[in-house]
C-alpha cells in the first residue's frame, strides 16, 4: 500500500499547520472542511426547528377540531417549514457535503475562493435569523405558503418584507457558492483527473452549481417584485394595474422546479458513491448516469407548468408539459436502474450507509412513480394541492435528499473525525426513520387521493384516521433524529479510532490518498491520477 | 407569535394526552380508511379515475419488477452468503433497452392522457353558466341564464371547531364540508363555470365532478362538468387563501331538470331579508330589497348581527376585538365609531393591500344592516346608517 504509506507521510508534514484555536478558528476560518463542518451544523440545527415547527402541524392535524394552534399560524407554521428545510436544512447540507469533498475528490488543496467561501456561509446565519424571527413580529410569519403567493402575501405585515430579505441573502450566498464549486472542479483538478474520471458526486454537483446559478437570479426577481408592489406602488402582480398573480406562478416555478434537483441531484451522487463501495464493484454506467444526470437538469428548466395545471393553461399548455414531466422519467429511470445493475452479482454488506443508499432507491422510486401520476394533467387536476402532493414532495424530499445525506454523513464520519460511529446505533436510526417516515407519509397518498387539500388546520371527519395515523409517524420520525444527534457526538467523542479505509470499497482519492481522519490541510501537492 | 397559542398549547398536550385514547375510540365508530379516489360522479371524473387506475397498476408493475430483482441481489449477492463480487461495467444495449422501454411505456399513458385533457378543455356549449367568484371566505355563484346570484358560506358552527379551551361540540357528520347555500345544477346538463375571484387565489375543487380550477383575481377562467345523477357532492378550496383557507368548503347539488327549474323559481321569489346568511344580489332591486325603507335601529342591529356571523366574524371576532394587527379591532376603532360616511365607503371598497374586501356584493339593506352592528355592538355608540345612506354612498 504504498498509497497509504504516502498518505501517513502527508499527514506528517500536514502537523505543522496551524490556524487560530477558539471561537476565532470558526469565524475567520478559510479552510473548506472547517467550512464544511460549519454549514453541516447549521443545516442540523435547521432540521430541527423546521422538525419542530413539522411536529406542531402535525400535533394540531392529529384530530379534527382546532386544538394547539389557531389557523394564521398553523399557515405560517407550513410555510416556514417549508423555507426552512429548503434553504435552512436540505440545501446547505449538500453544500457542506461539496465542501468536505469536492476539493479531496479531485486533489485539490482548498476550494477556489477560500475567503468567499467564509462569506457564503456567514450570510446563511442571518437569513435564518430573519426566517425565525418573522414568527415574533406583529402579524407573525409569513403564511402563505412556501410559494410565496400574491396577492395573498401582500396582505401581510413586515414578516414578509424579512422573508424576503431571508431569501436574497440566501441568493446571494448560494450564488457565490456556485461560483466556488465550479471554479474549483474547472480550475482545480488534480494532473490526470479528466472530467470523465471525476466522482458522480463531483459531477452532480458541478451540475447543480450551474442550476442554482441560472435559477437563484429569477427567485431573486421574484421576491423584489413583491417587494415593489408592496411598497413602491408597482403592479407586476396586480390585475387592477395591469399585472397578473399568474405571472408570480410561472416565475416561482421556474426557479422552483430547478430546485428541486438541486436538492436531489447531490443525492444521487452520494447515492453513486456508496453503491458501489458497499457492493464491492464499479458503478454500473459511469458514463450514462452523468448524461442522465444532465439531461434531468436540463429537462427540469421546461417542466414548471406542471405545478399550475389547475390555473387554466391553454389545453397545448397543459400537454406540453405533461409530456416534458412525463420524460423526466426516462433518464431518472436510467439512473434507478444503473444502481441496482451496480448491486447485482456483487458482494454486499449492509452498513448504516447502504441501508440508507437502499432506503432511498425504494423510497425514492415511489416517489418518482406518485410524480409520474400526478405529471398526468387529468389526475393532476384531481390531486392538486391534496395530501398527494404532500407525499409525493416528502418521499422526494425526506427519503430521498435527506436519506441521502444520513447514508453520506455515515459513510464519510470516518473520514471526518477519524473515528467509527456505532454501527448498531447507526441501524437502529435508519430503521426508525424509515418506519416512521412510512407511517407519516404513506397515508397521506390516501388523504389526497379521498380529496384533503393541503396547508389546512382541521379536516371533515372521513381524514380523521389517516391523519392520525400520520401524526403518529411524524412523532416517530422526529425523535429518532435526536438519535442521529447521539450517534454522531458520540462518535466524535468515543475514540473509537476507524481503520484508515473503514469501507473495503471506497476508492475515491479522499479514501486511497489521504490518512483517516483527513488532515487539516490536503493535497498541497496534488496527486497525480492514472 | 399569537397570544393564545403557547397557553393553549401547553392546556391542550395534557387535554389531548389524556384524551387521546378515548378520542381514538370514538373515530373507530365512524372509521373510514378511504384508499382510492372518491367514486366519479362525471364523465371526466371517470376518465381521470381509470387514468389513475391504469397508471397507477403500471407503476405497481415496475416497482415489484424492478424491486423484486433489486432484493433478490441483496438476499443472494451477499458477501455473508459468500457472494464474490463481478467485475462487469458498461453494456451499451442494455442501456438502450432500459432507455426505449420506459420511452415506450409513457407513450402508452400520455395517449389516453391527451384524449381527457382535449375534452377537459372543451368548455363550449354549455346548457347552463354560472359565475363563481371566491371571497375571503366564500363562494359566490351567479346564475347567469337564470338571474339567480348568492353567496355560499360553512355553515359547521363554530363551537364545533374550537376547542382551544374545552371539548367542542359534537361535530356534524358533513364537518367542514357543509354549507348554508349550495350550488345547485341540473344533473345531466353541461354546466360551465367561469371562476374568478375578489381578492386572493382560490381554488374550486370538488373531486367528485372532476373539477379543481384555480379563481385568479382579476382573471376569468373557464372549466366545466356534468353531473351524472341527482346527488350532494362536497369539495373544498383547494388553493391556500388566508387563515380561514380550511373553512370555505364547496357543495354542489345535482337535481333532475324538473327540480332545477322549481329551484330557480324559488329563489327568484324569495326575498333578500330571507336569505340573511347569504347575501342577495349586489345592487340589483330584486323585489323585497327596498333601499328607501326606513329601519328601525333594532331591526337593523338583528339583522346585523347575523350578517356580521356569517360574513365579519371570523377576522374581526366575535367580541369585536379582532386578532391585531392583520384584523383589526371594531371594538372602540376610528372607524366603527367615527363618521358614517367614511365606513360606508371602506365597507363598499375593500382595503387595498390588506384583507378587508369590498362587501360592495351585499344589498344596501344588509350593508345598512351590518355597519349598524358594528357601530352600535360592544361599548360602540356611534348609531345607525339607513340603506338610503349605503344606495347613495354606491351611487357616489
Amino acid at each position: 500500500m504504498t498509497a497509504a504509506a504516502h498518505a501517513q507521510d502527508h499527514a506528517h508534514h500536514d502537523d505543522h499547520a496551524h490556524h487560530p484555536t477558539g471561537i476565532k478558528r470558526w469565524l475567520f476560518t478559510t479552510n473548506h472542511k472547517d467550512i464544511g463542518t460549519l454549514y453541516l451544523w447549521f443545516s442540523f440545527t435547521m432540521f430541527l426547528m423546521g422538525g419542530v415547527m413539522a411536529l406542531l402541524i402535525r400535533a394540531e392535524l392529529f384530530q379534527p377540531g382546532l386544538q394547539f394552534v389557531n389557523p394564521e399560524f398553523f399557515n405560517s407554521l407550513t410555510t416556514v417549514h417549508g423555507l426552512v428545510m429548503v434553504f435552512g436544512a436540505i440545501m446547505p447540507a449538500w453544500v457542506g457535503f461539496a465542501n468536505w469533498l469536492i476539493p479531496m475528490q479531485i486533489g485539490a488543496a482548498d476550494m477556489a475562493f477560500p475567503r468567499m467561501n467564509n462569506w457564503s456561509f456567514y450570510l446563511v446565519v442571518p437569513a435564518a435569523i430573519l426566517l425565525v424571527a418573522s414568527f415574533f413580529v406583529p402579524g407573525g410569519a409569513a403564511a402563505s405558503g412556501w410559494t410565496l403567493y400574491p396577492p395573498l402575501i401582500i396582505q401581510q405585515g413586515i414578516s414578509i418584507d424579512m422573508t424576503i430579505l431571508a431569501v436574497h441573502i440566501l441568493g446571494a450566498s448560494s450564488i457565490m457558492g456556485s461560483i466556488n464549486i465550479i471554479t474549483t472542479i474547472l480550475n482545480l483538478r488534480a494532473p490526470g483527473m479528466t472530467l470523465m474520471k471525476m466522482p458522480l458526486f463531483v459531477w452532480t454537483w458541478l451540475i447543480t452549481a450551474y442550476l442554482l446559478i441560472a435559477v437563484m437570479p429569477v427567485l431573486a426577481g421574484a421576491v423584489t417584485m413583491l417587494l415593489t408592489d408592496r411598497h413602491f406602488g408597482t403592479s407586476f402582480f396586480n390585475a387592477a394595474g395591469g399585472g397578473d398573480p399568474t405571472m408570480f406562478m410561472h416565475i416561482f416555478w421556474f426557479f422552483g422546479h430547478p430546485e428541486v434537483y438541486i436538492m436531489i441531484l447531490p443525492a444521487f451522487g452520494v447515492v453513486s458513491a456508496i453503491i458501489p463501495a458497499f457492493a464491492r464493484k464499479p458503478l454500473f454506467g459511469y458514463a450514462s448516469m452523468v448524461y442522465a444526470t444532465a439531461s434531468i437538469a436540463i429537462l427540469s428548466f421546461i417542466v414548471w407548468g406542471h405545478h399550475m395545471f389547475t390555473v387554466g393553461m391553454p389545453a397545448a399548455g397543459n400537454l406540453f408539459f405533461m409530456y416534458a414531466t412525463m420524460l423526466i422519467a426516462v433518464p431518472t429511470g436510467v439512473k434507478i436502474f444503473n444502481w441496482i445493475a451496480t448491486m447485482w452479482k456483487g458482494s454486499m454488506t449492509f452498513e448504516t450507509p447502504m441501508l440508507f443508499s437502499i432506503g432511498f432507491l425504494c423510497l425514492f422510486t415511489i416517489g418518482g412513480f406518485s410524480g409520474l401520476v400526478l405529471a398526468i394533467t387529468p389526475v393532476d387536476i384531481t390531486l392538486h394541492n391534496t395530501y398527494y402532493v404532500v407525499a409525493h414532495f416528502h418521499y422526494v424530499l425526506v427519503s430521498g435528499a435527506l436519506f441521502a445525506i444520513f447514508a453520506g454523513v455515515y459513510f464519510w464520519l470516518p473520514k471526518w473525525t477519524g473515528n467509527m460511529y456505532s454501527e448498531t446505533l447507526g441501524k437502529a436510526h435508519f430503521w426508525l426513520s424509515v418506519i416512521g417516515f412510512n407511517i407519516a407519509f404513506f397515508p397521506q397518498h390516501f388523504l389526497g387521493l379521498a380529496g384533503m387539500p393541503r396547508r389546512i388546520p382541521d379536516y371533515a371527519l372521513q381524514f380523521a384516521e389517516w391523519n392520525m395515523w400520520s401524526s403518529v409517524g411524524a412523532f416517530i420520525f422526529g425523535f429518532s433524529q435526536l438519535l442521529f444527534l447521539y450517534v454522531v457526538i458520540e462518535c466524535i467523542r468515543s475514540g473509537r479510532k476507524s481503520e484508515q479505509l473503514p469501507w473495503e470499497g471506497a476508492d475515491t482519492l479522499e479514501w486511497t490518498h489521504l490518512p483517516t481522519p483527513a488532515p487539516y490541510h490536503t493535497f498541497e501537492t496534488a496527486p497525480v491520477v492514472k | 407569535m399569537t397570544d393564545n397559542m403557547g397557553a393553549n398549547m401547553l392546556r391542550n398536550t395534557l387535554r389531548t394526552a389524556a384524551t387521546a385514547a378515548a378520542a381514538s375510540a370514538s373515530f373507530a365508530a365512524t372509521a373510514a380508511y378511504d384508499v382510492d379516489i372518491l367514486p366519479p360522479a362525471s364523465p371526466i371524473a371517470q376518465q381521470i379515475y381509470d387514468l389513475h387506475f391504469a397508471i397507477l397498476w403500471v407503476c405497481v408493475g415496475i416497482f415489484v419488477i424492478v424491486f423484486g430483482a433489486m432484493f433478490y441481489s441483496v438476499f443472494t449477492h451477499r458477501k455473508a452468503a459468500g457472494a464474490k463480487a463481478a467485475h462487469f461495467h458498461e453494456n451499451t444495449t442494455v442501456e438502450i433497452i432500459w432507455t426505449v422501454i420506459p420511452f415506450i411505456i409513457l407513450i402508452g399513458m400520455a395517449y389516453p392522457a391527451t384524449k381527457t385533457v382535449l375534452e377537459m378543455k372543451d368548455a363550449s356549449n354549455p346548457d347552463l353558466t354560472i359565475k363563481v367568484t371566491a371571497y375571503q371566505w366564500a363562494w359566490e355563484y351567479d346564475y347567469l341564464q337564470d338571474g339567480v346570484k348568492f353567496n355560499s358560506l360553512l355553515s359547521t358552527p363554530r363551537a364545533q371547531i374550537e376547542e382551544w379551551d374545552k371539548k367542542g361540540e359534537k361535530k356534524n357528520a358533513d364537518y367542514l364540508l357543509e354549507v348554508d347555500k349550495p350550488m345547485v345544477v341540473p344533473a345531466g346538463k353541461k354546466v360551465r363555470l367561469l371562476v374568478t375571484a375578489n381578492d386572493v387565489i382560490h381554488g374550486w375543487y370538488v373531486p367528485q365532478l372532476g373539477v379543481n380550477q384555480y379563481g385568479i383575481p382579476g382573471f376569468v377562467k373557464d372549466t366545466w362538468f356534468k353531473a351524472d345523477k341527482p346527488g350532494t357532492y362536497r369539495g373544498q378550496c383547494s388553493q391556500i387563501c388566508g387563515k380561514e383557507h380550511g373553512y370555505m368548503p364547496i357543495v354542489v347539488v345535482a337535481k333532475s331538470p324538473e327540480d332545477y327549474a322549481t329551484w330557480v323559481k324559488e329563489q327568484k321569489a324569495a326575498s333578500p331579508a330571507v336569505m340573511v346568511a347569504s347575501a342577495a344580489p349586489a345592487g340589483a332591486a330584486s323585489p323585497a330589497e327596498d333601499p328607501n325603507k326606513k329601519w328601525s335601529a333594532d331591526e337593523l342591529k338583528a339583522l346585523g348581527e347575523k350578517l356580521y356571523a356569517a360574513n365579519c366574524l371570523a377576522c374581526h371576532q366575535a367580541t369585536g376585538k379582532g386578532v391585531p394587527p392583520a384584523f383589526p379591532a371594531l371594538d372602540g376603532s376610528k372607524i366603527a365609531t367615527g363618521p358614517k360616511g367614511a365606513q360606508i365607503a371602506l365597507v363598499l371598497a375593500g382595503k387595498q393591500g390588506t384583507a378587508m374586501a369590498s362587501f360592495a356584493r351585499l344589498s344596501d339593506t344588509e350593508l345598512a344592516a351590518v355597519i349598524t352592528y358594528t357601530r352600535t355592538a360592544w361599548g360602540n355608540k356611534a348609531g345607525e346608517v339607513q340603506p338610503s345612506e349605503v344606495k347613495a354612498a354606491r351611487k357616489g
